[in-house]
């Protein structure tokens, strides 16, 4: 327990661990000590960003779904308008049209009224004349008296 | 030493324990336990490491990788806390002193009888396990630190900044040679202080398991794994003490007043 060359051989010893040391082993494991130090650093401020991001789309999302929900309600309202005066106006078409029917089946049946009545008259004078023949035939020349004749049957019609 | 160690009974026990195998006579004798002991750890230290930093990934550590890390992390603060030059020596230098000092002291934890039983074995007459129980160990760590303060001292300050600091601190000129002497020894204490704290602390420690030892079987566990986990805060301690002081004395003498 002195003192003696054993101190020197553990000076060598240590010298050439410390040298050891500074040289193989120190630098890489602090180095990449260091870098992880980085890559953890650069993934949390790349997240704190994709979230400022994520923040940033969802509001837009927002904005333009309200946009398009305005555009939509607005294009529903135009819509609606538009049926209403569709439907009006088709109303009105069909109104006249209506209106226009009844007048010529009035106009029709007025026509066919007159064709009767003159089928009738014409018929009426044809039995007035049967009759007027069949009573004169005997007496009344139908040549003689055809201008009488003819003016009765126009009185008549 | 080695004559005494043939005394019988418990001295002869105690003293057999803490005689070291050497070599050599006078000066030049070598504890070859010493020499042996802390170069297989130093080979421990260096070859755990080399493999975690041949890994070394930025990506996800390893179990190997994961704790040389920790180490490294550990180290790397006390050194930011109390060192703020820029050197490249000093955080290797203090990651080789905490895990070699802590593993001579770990070698304090096996049960004191049975690597000297293996050497006796093997015919190996005298073993002392424990670096640091041995004053040439500690001494030749505080030494190079102590050379290594000299050489930083002159390397920042400059050989007359040194001098001058010396001489003319912390009294004046006019007390020149009262603050020459209080100088040489603040810092001859750095390298005796740091040998001898750890030197005796585990000397000690080392002294109480071998008296447990002594002692019948059935109270050996009951004080020797007591002492045996405050070991631990010990051994742990002493080395992260010897780590700290080193650097904050390469600090001292990285400033310049």
């Amino acid at each position: 327990m002195s003192i003696n060359a054993t101190l020197i051989g553990q000076m060598i010893t240590f010298a050439l661990l410390v040298w050891f040391t500074m040289k193989y082993i120190w630098p890489p494991l602090f180095d990449s000590l260091e870098e992880r130090k980085k890559k953890i650093a650069d993934g949390l401020a790349a997240a704190e960003k994709g979230q400022e991001q994520m923040h940033l789309a969802e509001k837009k999302a927002k904005g333009v779904l309200k946009e398009a929900k305005e555009q939509s309600s607005e294009i529903v309202n135009l819509a609606q308008k538009r049926a209403n005066e569709l439907v009006e106006a088709s109303k009105d078409t069909a109104k006249k049209e209506g209106e226009r029917l009844i007048l010529v089946a009035k106009a029709q049946i007025e026509q066919e009224k007159q064709q009767a009545k003159e089928g009738l008259r014409r018929e009426v004078a044809a039995l007035a004349l049967l009759a007027a023949e069949q009573i004169l035939s005997a007496e009344i020349d139908k040549t003689k008296h055809q201008d009488i004749l003819s003016k009765i049957s126009n009185q008549l019609g | 030493m080695a004559t005494e160690a043939h005394a019988e009974g418990a001295t002869g026990y105690i003293i057999h324990h803490l005689t070291s195998l050497s070599v050599g006579e006078g000066f030049w004798t070598l504890n070859l336990d010493t020499l042996f002991f802390s170069a297989v750890l130093g080979g421990l230290f260096v070859w755990f490491f080399k493999r975690a930093a041949e890994k070394a990934t930025a990506g996800v550590p390893g179990l190997v990788q994961n704790f040389a890390e920790m180490l490294i992390e550990f180290v790397d603060t006390q050194v930011k806390d109390s060192f703020h030059g820029k050197n490249e020596l000093i955080a290797p230098l203090a990651l080789t002193i905490f895990c070699w000092v802590f593993l001579w002291n770990f070698m304090d934890l096996f049960p004191v009888d049975i690597l000297p039983l293996i050497g006796s074995l093997m015919g190996i007459e005298y073993l002392r396990v424990v670096p640091s129980t041995d004053l040439n160990a500690t001494f030749a760590m505080s030494i190079s630190v102590f050379c290594l303060i000299i050489f930083y001292s002159i390397k920042i300050k400059g050989p007359w900044g040194f001098a001058k600091e010396l001489m003319f601190q912390p009294f004046g000129p006019w007390l020149l040679p009262f603050n020459l002497l209080l100088k040489l020894v603040e810092e001859i204490a750095k390298p005796i202080s740091l040998a001898l704290r750890l030197f005796g602390n585990l000397y000690a420690g080392e002294l109480i398991f071998i008296l447990i030892a002594l002692l019948p079987w059935y109270i050996q566990p009951v004080l020797s794994f007591p002492w045996a986990i405050f070991h631990i805060l010990i051994i742990t301690l002493q080395a992260f003490i010897f780590m700290v002081l080193t650097i904050v004395y390469l600090g001292m003498a990285h400033e310049d007043h």
